[in-house]
């Protein structure tokens, strides 16, 4: 291990408890819900309760993370938690969450946004403060508590769900051996200030936007390093549904194999910032030494963070039974109605609203 | 409630922050000045030492409330219950995460981060405790029942 | 100290009193008071006022000098004394009193307690009275005053065998005397399964399991026993007034189906008085929820820890049986102004002394017992009164 080698020192994951499914929100808007299930490659989605938001699900998923590998809070030199649902549009997500898992005050804290990649851009901003010690341990969050406008494609996928992940020098359960992006000024996906839910266009959001993003992103990073896909045991894409990211595996070189663990959204929906993460904390609970990943988010707006690890001896003195499994958020779960869904994301008005 | 009465407690509410007395070794939450027990005994008079608790208790009593306090009328049907946590003390919170029917005295439950209330929807958002069923021996959290897919029944992962 | 002496009652219909305001149905119960003790404005010193938060109900705070200038006592510059301790106010305000006209420091006080409840909707008259509970380790998670007592039924059903049924017929029984009771806020006869089907307020406690939110004022007027019949042929002695307090917070009791409080208020009461409580066949118990009139009736050590159900069932409670409880119709159906409660139940008890309580009477009873209590019990007040002989 090098000076400079950062990686993964733990990791948490988080999913609110109720699940809603593609047939009965088609049932709601006249729509064939199993079909656009099937088109979407999504069977059910996660629906937070009325009292969880980014911040208790961040919160709950550092918890985790700091107990598997018994880290000081107090050791923690940074927070940032990516999100594009932050419940304030100005305060932090990350105070509350550092104040809630006993890091503060000596740290840095601060939010980040790009769509679904805010997650792992704040990887890299961890990577650099560890590799040039101005931090022992860094936390890294993608969370969010996303929805799409009622009766809109978007609503069949959006969900709810984030991990954590302790980035440092020491103890390193996966190294990080490299890290590429790909950014420009591409308008696939987007919210105005002030409205409630986002917009999007249409297929536009294919070709010129997550496929050429991840793909560009995944094939240079890949080259930098002097890999191809038959080097790695697994790969995690960022999954707005369950079919693009098998598109782009594929387009890749991929096989499904590799594909598995890393598939998330097809049981909890698009968690959005929270997507790759969780699939890359599924990879991890199921992973062995020597195991290499590579893991390729991406953001609207647009831009892909990629990543090349290798999963080190560390983890198998790791603790992975504290905490859930994410295999049991995958798997359980409290089915409601839409007009439960409807209620818990308050899309319904309330008295005392203005008209 | 206003934004500084809240936010001196976030200590308590966010990380359950009691307080033990350093005499008779009673764990305290919410912690206090004074050692109820040993005030009896001379020169124990604030001799307490900060004590976080772990989060681990198991239900004391509960109720299922249908007429809300200010605030809490989204989550109506909600669990209150009186939860005995492992050092000692007893905490007045919520249950979540479960059914109300499957609630019962003696359940054992963690303590979670949640929203308790929001002033509106331009005043400070609130942060506190609740309490959730605490994962099974084993370790493994067990988050609900399992769903029906429309790819078929899918097998629970761990013994509900 | 010299003995005391109630010398003259009064009290408002309790009930939703929509065209009386705060000041008249305080002026009301205290004039109605004086004018039995066959006293004038100018022989009192000292006014005392029970009431719980009048600054939240009406806005209006610094009300005991309010009430004393509206009685057009202001000119005589007398003393105006409010007292608070949740829903024990009244109860508190006559012990306030008591010491007063006890250590010969006044001679004829009115004491009276009043609530206005009604001018604020029905939420926030919840959030008020739940202030009486630990607002930042009760409320603040959720906690209403209905919720608290229901952890308490929980527990009480769990250690002792309680069952739904059991507390109902407190409320029947509430009930039952209220019809009698033409002041009362629900004069209307209820049965157990009407309480068992009531609307769900936190489980297992129904609507009819709580006792409402009411507009009403109760006084009675104190002087030295010595010189009573003066002004009133049956003078009813304060054998004894106790306080006693615990925990604010539920979660912090010792058992949580026992209010140390009362039980601790009453032994002071039973010494002081020089009772046992085998002697006392008349109570006005705190019965703001059945499970609450329930767990009175052990604290108060009427019946063992876990047994006042089956008493009930074997239809103790009701006028001329062995025990009378809440012969007023209680907090459930007399009706709750919170401040004005422990008064109200002093007014009954000397009613029934007296031989007044027309329909409502126990026969031949000497001395009778009250109980107030604050919040989920961090206040409880006994009293004990007699006939003078």
């Amino acid at each position: 291990m090098s000076a400079e080698t950062v990686g993964i020192v733990s990791y948490g994951a988080y999913v609110p408890r109720y699940r809603i499914t593609p047939e009965e929100i088609g049932r709601v808007w006249g729509s064939d819900g199993a079909a656009m299930g099937r088109g979407l490659g999504v069977h059910r989605k996660s629906v937070p309760a009325p009292d969880e938001d980014t911040i208790t699900i961040s919160t709950e998923a550092l918890r985790i993370a700091l107990r598997r590998a018994r880290i000081d809070p107090q050791d923690l030199g940074a927070i940032y938690v990516g999100s594009e649902s932050h419940p304030y549009a100005v305060k932090p997500t990350a105070t509350v969450v550092a104040e809630a898992v006993g890091a503060t005050p000596y740290l840095t804290a601060a939010d980040f946004e790009f769509a679904c990649k805010a997650g792992t851009a704040a990887i890299q901003t961890c990577m650099g403060l560890v590799a040039s010690r101005m931090i022992r341990y860094g936390v890294a969050i993608g969370a969010d508590t996303s929805q799409g406008a009622p009766g809109d494609a978007l609503e069949y996928s959006a969900s709810a769900g984030g991990a954590a992940l302790v980035i440092g020098r020491e103890r390193l359960i996966a190294e990080i051996n490299a890290t590429q992006s790909f950014t420009t000024d591409t308008p696939d996906f987007w919210r105005r200030e002030g409205q409630r839910y986002p917009s999007h266009s249409g297929r536009f959001t294919g070709e010129p936007a997550f496929f050429r993003h991840v793909g560009e992103c995944g094939r240079r990073l890949m080259e930098k390093v002097g890999t191809t896909p038959k080097d790695y045991q697994h790969v995690v894409f960022h999954q707005p549904n369950g079919k693009f990211p098998q598109r782009i595996g594929r387009a890749l070189g991929f096989r499904e194999d590799q594909m598995r663990w890393g598939l998330v959204t097809p049981y909890i929906g698009n968690t959005y910032s929270g997507a790759a993460l969780i699939g890359l904390a599924n990879v991890l609970d199921h992973a062995k030494p020597g195991d290499r990943i590579l893991v390729v988010g991406y953001g609207s707006g647009a831009g892909s963070d990629a990543f090349d690890l290798t999963v080190t001896e560390e983890i198998g003195r790791f603790d992975r039974t504290l905490g859930t499994p994410v295999q049991e958020f995958l798997d359980n779960g409290a089915p409601i109605s839409y007009a439960i869904y409807a209620k818990f994301r308050g899309k319904i008005r309330l008295g005392g609203e203005a008209a | 409630m206003t934004v500084a009465r809240f936010w001196r407690e976030t200590p308590r509410r966010y990380n359950l922050g009691g307080n033990r007395c350093v005499l008779c070794q009673t764990v305290y939450f919410p912690p206090r000045p004074v050692c109820p027990t040993c005030t009896t005994h001379r020169g124990s008079l604030e001799r307490m030492e900060p004590f976080a608790l772990s989060g681990e208790g198991e239900v004391f009593s509960y109720t299922v409330v249908h007429d809300p306090a200010e605030g809490f009328e989204m989550e109506v049907p909600y669990v209150l219950a009186l939860v005995k946590m492992t050092e000692g003390p007893v905490l007045t919170g919520q249950i979540v995460d479960v059914g109300p029917s499957d609630v019962h005295i003696g359940m054992k439950v963690r303590a979670v981060l949640r929203k308790l209330r929001a002033e509106g929807s331009a005043g400070v958002i609130h942060y506190g405790y609740k309490f959730a069923p605490a994962p099974e021996p084993g370790g493994r959290d067990s988050p609900g029942v399992p769903v029906e897919s429309p790819a078929g029944k899918v097998k629970p992962s761990a013994p509900a | 100290m010299r003995d005391v002496a109630i010398l003259g009652v009064g009290q408002t219909r309790f009930g939703e009193l929509w065209d009386r305001s705060f000041r008249e149905i305080g002026i009301e119960a205290g004039l109605g008071a004086l004018q039995e003790a066959h006293l004038t404005s100018r022989d009192l010193s000292a006014l005392y006022l029970g009431n719980m938060a009048s600054g939240a109900f009406i806005d209006q705070e610094h009300i005991a000098p309010l009430i004393l200038d509206y009685a057009g006592l202001a000119g005589h510059h007398i003393p105006a004394i409010r007292v608070e301790a949740g829903s024990a106010s009244g109860a508190m305000a006559l012990h306030q009193a008591y010491l007063a006209v006890a250590s010969g420091l006044h001679d004829f006080v009115v004491v009276g307690g009043a609530e206005k409840m009604t001018d604020v909707p029905d939420t926030l008259a919840q959030a008020i009275t739940s202030a009486t509970a630990d607002q930042e380790w009760e409320t603040v998670f959720g906690a209403t005053l209905p919720a608290l007592w229901a952890l308490m039924a929980r527990r009480h059903m769990q250690d002792h065998g309680t069952r739904r049924e059991d507390l109902a017929r407190l409320s029947v029984l509430a009930h039952a005397h209220a019809s009698k009771n033409p002041l009362a806020q629900f004069r209307n006869p209820i049965s157990v399964e009407a309480v068992l089907e009531s609307t769900p307020v936190a489980e297992p406690l129904g609507v009819l399991d709580c006792a409402p939110a009411s507009d009403g004022a109760a006084a009675v007027v104190l002087g030295p026993l010595e010189g009573a019949r003066r002004y009133t042929d049956v003078p009813i002695r304060i054998a004894a007034s106790e306080v006693a307090c615990d925990t604010m917070a539920l979660q912090h009791r010792k058992d949580i189906t026992t209010l140390e409080a009362t039980v601790v208020a009453r032994q002071k009461a039973l010494k002081r008085s020089r009772r046992e409580i085998s002697e006392i066949p008349l109570v006005e118990v705190h019965d703001a929820y059945s499970i609450s009139g329930l767990m009175a009736l052990e604290d108060l050590g009427f019946y063992p820890k876990g047994r006042a159900a089956a008493a009930l069932r074997d239809g103790e409670g009701a006028i001329g049986s062995r025990l009378t409880v809440n012969s007023s119709g209680g907090l459930k159906a007399q009706g709750q102004p919170f401040g004005a409660v422990g008064i109200a139940q002093v007014v009954e008890v000397v009613r029934q002394l007296r031989g007044q309580a027309a329909e409502r009477q126990v026969s031949k009873a000497t001395v009778g017992m009250t109980h107030n209590v604050g919040g989920t019990g961090a206040t409880a007040v006994v009293h004990v009164l007699e006939r003078a002989n």
